[in-house]
């Protein structure tokens, strides 16, 4: 049943060894008293019924809805090559490569996986993955906390609400300060996050682009950050990334974010995997595992987990995280899913989610009674402004098989009307028009 | 091997992207435009495919070869479940947050309720909430949870106790959610020192951290009073089951007196590691703390339906969504699979494995607390210590003879440690051929040490050089 | 000059009011190949057996503590890019910081190096 191969001759072999008389025995150094209450599971399946199960659950999982929907969370292209690679099994049943000669697959994937992060986001040093968007950011305001000595951070409010929310978490238990600051319409206030700055800030921390869309230029607002000693932390959407000015390029110190757009698929929350990246000076303040480049006795080039000092199975609680497990097969997932787009098809990619967000933004934005919101430019999502509550028209339209969108008010209570809509690479001009159409209807009839 | 950005080559290009439907857009403002694209490798799909492929045979893995981690828990991973994985991979979890939204994704909501009543019934708790994403953020999540209890009664306690011989997410995940630690040692007959604990708990103490088994592979039967002193104190008890694949069936925290546990599906319930991750840290609390549970919870209402809910006193979000539901999907199915019997069975084979092979391996191996083990057995090296052979030397002669390394050095309590974990999927003709290279490598420690320093020679790089890379900091590559 | 050390084998040098702090030999080659050293700020000040610093190898992390109480005048900066000093010249060259001696008092709580040399024989 439970995939245990041994006979029950063998298991009385086993037993003459151990000198037991029965498996009962072994478990005497448990005493009666603490012995389970109760223990009441179903009997056990084949795994054909169980599949069948499972594929019940499954078609009553939302995937016939045509999603115009993000929050973090986008419906992009994976290619075959991923799931395959990163389905052998060589990879997918090892763990942690604590004895590094017979984990090399795994620690050069690593190694490739960390230099794709840095190139991704413009910055010198990338840890081996954490576990999502939300706890990554987490983790980065932290950093920001022990590499300044301060206990505040300035957190922006076009954050994704769900990672603010993550954030708040972690540092409240460390009773750290948390200035947040509500958005400019859809736009980052810029000049309130410049002036919200103060001796005790750690951070400030912003994301690009913004929960609604937005685009911003962040560069002054790392010199700012920087001028009154506190550091630039910038959330980024990696998909985004092939065509908007990294982090590294605005100046940030630190890029964190969420990379279920890499290659990792929708399955309804996880697993996906937060990434995090710094500038060279930070990196013993990284959380999570790190893989460094060394040589053998023979002076072969190979790869180690290092700065494992830092790590807490060494330093326990003065540790820089308690993160152990990570995401490593989602990271390495991301890492083939960059190296089959490549250099040109991954900018290409970011490309065509611009020109397809644009082109919605023209259809949806002359529905009768919508306009768009967003001041500044944004990138493959936008906010709409309706002449009826979002959270309806949502409702509405998710019956007839389309999820146009986030409603606003669901974070930003009394933004009534507002809706951000998202258009990845995988929606076709005809569903655009027909969300359109389907919008209409929902407004006028 | 090269690295993959050694094989680019510029002007290759590898998968095609979609072609465009749609008018090609005006340009952003160049102050927004990155200046130079990303760079990453450019390879042919067959040039990614056979890179990749040739990386991961460079890895040991469950699927390839006896991997024996103590503490890791490294059983069998049936394929079954990358099916049942794969059936969900195109449900949106935001779907869930719509307006109007669950009633789409009931499938998806039941499996996470149904989770979360076995888990619930296996640990003996109240209530379970699969949000955290492995088991040392299971860990935060359940003192988070407990600082919240103490928190709505007007306490604010300062300490969390762990025994010496905790894994080190114990005290970083304490720490990380607000206390300081008290560290208790090891008695000499394995267990934490009792009368030290006694000692240190006081009302000041929020709760105790306990593994059980321990990492020695003991189990603890003072355990109840354990959780009983916390208790007069008005602290809470912790569960962390990353040894629970012994007592499945067995012994339910719930029943012995914790107030809080979190489980490790990627250990007890069958979940593949991939390399470091990812886990699942499902959380367990008793009635008390039902309140202090992080949102979205996911709720079974009156007409059978599945919805999702925040309430307002819990810790919050400590994650995006549900959990890894990929590795719930795994889970749950293993659970449905194994059935009731089947989970006893898992925790008899375990035990009944791991006390066959330190039967067999203490003739030659120091056994530092010769005693029935659970799950798992920790020898020391330090018999072989004296010819210059350190456990590290055996551990790489393993390699050389195809076998994954025992965890070593770990717990820290026992010098030289070597903790074997052979799981109840490993059959006897697999542990009698690891067992044969284990006596020999003691052999060869008398008569040769000299070979076990030099090992491993068959893998494609020798030991490697870690003073080297901490020095170096080199983690990514130029370009 | 006079040194001494403390239990937990860190070495100070007693120059007038300056006092100079590293790790005995015997700690650094129990700790095997430094891989860093943590340096404290200049200026902080800090009491008799308080951290005072960290070290690390690969394998391990320790603080460092103050063997007397004084403030931080100076740190060894060589030790950013080379902490192998300390495995190579622990009690000369691999110096970690220099304090300027609260309480000259504070030895006395101290070894001199023929108690410090009794005391590891008795760890072995």
């Amino acid at each position: 049943m439970g995939y245990c191969p041994n006979t029950p001759e063998e298991i009385r072999d086993m037993l003459a060894v151990i000198g037991a008389s029965s498996v009962d025995d072994l478990f005497a150094p448990i005493p009666k008293e603490l012995r389970a209450k109760s223990f009441n599971l179903p009997a056990g399946v084949s795994e054909f019924e169980l599949m069948a199960l499972m594929r019940e659950k499954a078609r009553q999982g939302g995937t016939e809805i045509v999603p115009f929907i993000g929050g973090g969370i986008y419906d992009h292209i994976i290619p075959a090559a991923v799931d395959h690679l990163s389905g052998r099994a060589e990879f997918y049943t090892a763990y942690t490569p604590y004895q590094p000669e017979c984990a090399q697959g795994t620690l050069q994937a690593l190694y490739e996986y960390q230099s794709a992060i840095c190139r991704l986001t413009g910055m010198e040093a990338s840890n081996a993955s954490l576990y999502d968007g939300g706890t990554a950011l987490a983790e980065a305001a932290l950093m920001a906390l022990r590499i300044t000595g301060r206990h505040a951070v300035v957190l922006d409010g076009s954050v994704n609400p769900l990672h603010r929310e993550v954030v708040c978490g972690y540092l409240a238990s460390l009773e750290a300060g948390v200035c947040q600051l509500p958005p400019a319409g859809c736009e980052v206030d810029l000049d309130g996050l410049m002036n919200s700055i103060t001796e005790e800030t750690a951070a400030v921390i912003v994301q690009h682009p913004n929960f609604f869309g937005s685009v911003a230029d962040l560069t002054a607002l790392a010199k700012k950050a920087h001028d009154q000693g506190a550091l630039l932390i910038v959330s980024c959407y990696p998909i985004a990334m092939g065509l908007l000015k990294s982090p590294g390029e605005m100046g940030a110190d630190i890029a964190v974010g969420e990379g279920q757009s890499l290659g990792n698929p929708l399955s309804f929350g996880g697993p996906y995997f937060g990434f995090i990246a710094t500038r060279k000076r930070f990196i013993r303040n990284l959380p999570g595992r790190i893989v460094g480049e060394t040589v053998d006795t023979q002076g072969r080039r190979g790869y180690v987990l290092t700065l494992q000092a830092r790590e807490q199975h060494i330093k326990r609680h003065k540790a820089t995280s308690n993160i152990c497990s990570n995401q490593s097969l989602c990271a390495l997932r991301g890492l083939i899913f960059v190296a089959s787009l490549g250099k040109k098809g991954f900018a290409d990619l970011a490309a065509l989610n611009y020109d397809k967000a644009e082109y919605a933004k023209s259809v949806l934005g002359a529905v009768k009674g919508v306009s768009l919101v967003n001041a500044a430019p944004t990138f493959n999502e936008f906010t709409l402004r309706l002449p009826k509550p979002a959270a309806e028209v949502v409702a509405r339209l998710l019956d007839a098989g389309v999820a146009a969108g986030v409603p606003v008010s669901g974070y930003y209570p009394g933004r009534d009307n507002e809706l951000v809509v998202t258009v990845t690479e995988k929606r076709t001009k005809a569903e655009i028009d027909a969300l359109a159409a389907r919008l209409e209807e929902a407004l006028w009839n | 091997m090269e690295l993959i950005y050694e094989k680019s080559v510029a002007g290759r290009s590898g998968v095609r992207i979609p072609v465009s439907d749609v008018p090609k857009a005006a340009p952003l403002p160049e102050a927004l435009r990155r200046t130079e694209a990303a760079g990453f490798p450019e390879v042919s799909e067959l040039d990614l495919v056979r890179h990749y492929t040739n990386l991961s045979r460079r890895n040991f893995s469950v699927d390839t070869n006896f991997y024996p981690l103590g503490s890791c828990t490294m059983k069998y991973n049936a394929k079954v479940m990358e099916q049942a994985g794969a059936l969900f991979a195109d449900c949106h979890p935001m779907l869930a947050l719509l307006p109007g939204g669950e009633k789409h994704v009931q499938g998806p909501l039941s499996l996470v309720h149904g989770l979360e009543q076995q888990l619930a019934e296996i640990t003996g708790m109240d209530e379970v909430t699969t949000q955290p994403l492995a088991g040392a953020h299971g860990e935060m999540t359940g003192i988070m949870v407990i600082a919240a209890y103490h928190k709505a009664r007007g306490e604010k306690r300062k300490y969390v106790i762990v025994p010496d011989s905790s894994h080190g997410t114990n005290p970083a995940s304490a720490a990380m959610a607000g206390y300081e630690i008290i560290t208790i040692p090891t008695a000499p007959y394995g267990d934490m020192d009792l009368d030290a604990y006694r000692a240190a708990m006081n009302n000041e103490v929020a709760a105790v951290m306990m593994t059980c088994p321990n990492t020695l592979g003991i189990f603890n039967p003072h355990i109840a009073e354990i959780c009983e002193i916390a208790h007069q104190a008005g602290a809470l008890a912790y569960y962390d089951g990353a040894n629970l694949n012994a007592i499945l069936g067995k012994v339910r925290p719930g029943d012995v007196g914790f107030d809080v546990i979190h489980v490790n599906l990627h250990k007890t319930f069958g979940t593949p590691h991939g390399g470091g991750g990812p886990g699942s840290g499902p959380v367990g609390v008793k009635k008390a703390l039902i309140p202090y549970l992080p949102t979205p919870r996911v709720v079974k209402n009156t007409d059978g339906s599945f919805g999702v809910e925040s309430h307002p006193e819990g810790i919050g979000r400590v994650s995006d969504f549900f959990g890894n539901f990929g590795i719930m999907v795994r889970a749950f199915g293993y659970i449905i699979l194994l059935g009731g019997e089947g989970l006893i069975e898992v925790s008899e084979q375990a035990v009944l494995n791991a006390n066959y092979m330190m039967a067999k391996l203490k003739g030659e191996y120091e056994l530092p607390f010769d005693m029935t083990c659970m799950h798992e057995c920790v020898f020391s090296a330090s018999r072989q210590l004296k010819d210059g052979v350190h456990a590290l030397d055996i551990a790489k002669y393993l390699i050389d003879r195809g076998f994954h390394p025992p965890t070593v050095y770990f717990p820290l309590n026992v010098k030289e440690a070597i903790m074997i974990e052979p799981t109840e999927t490993e059959s006897k003709a697999t542990m009698d051929a690891f067992i044969e290279v284990m006596l020999e490598a003691a052999q060869l420690t008398r008569e040769n040490p000299d070979a076990l320093h030099q090992a491993p020679e068959t893998m494609p790089v020798g030991r490697l050089d870690e003073t080297r890379a901490a020095r170096a900091q080199q983690v990514c590559c130029e370009g | 000059m006079s040194m001494y050390f403390t239990k937990e084998h860190e070495w100070v040098k007693i120059d007038g009011n300056q006092a100079t702090v590293g790790i005995s030999a015997h700690a650094a080659h129990e700790l095997g190949d430094i891989t860093f050293v943590e340096l404290p700020q200049v200026g902080k000040t800090v009491k008799q057996f308080d951290t005072l610093a960290g070290i690390e190898s690969v394998k391990a992390a320790s603080d460092i503590y103050a063997p007397v109480s004084g403030k931080v005048v100076a740190v060894n900066n060589k030790l950013e890019d080379a902490p192998e000093l300390v495995n190579e010249s622990a009690e000369e060259d691999g110096w970690i910081c220099r304090l300027e001696v609260a309480n000259a008092g504070d030895v006395s709580a101290l070894m001199d190096a023929a108690a410090y040399a009794e005391y590891l024989k008795g760890l072995e």
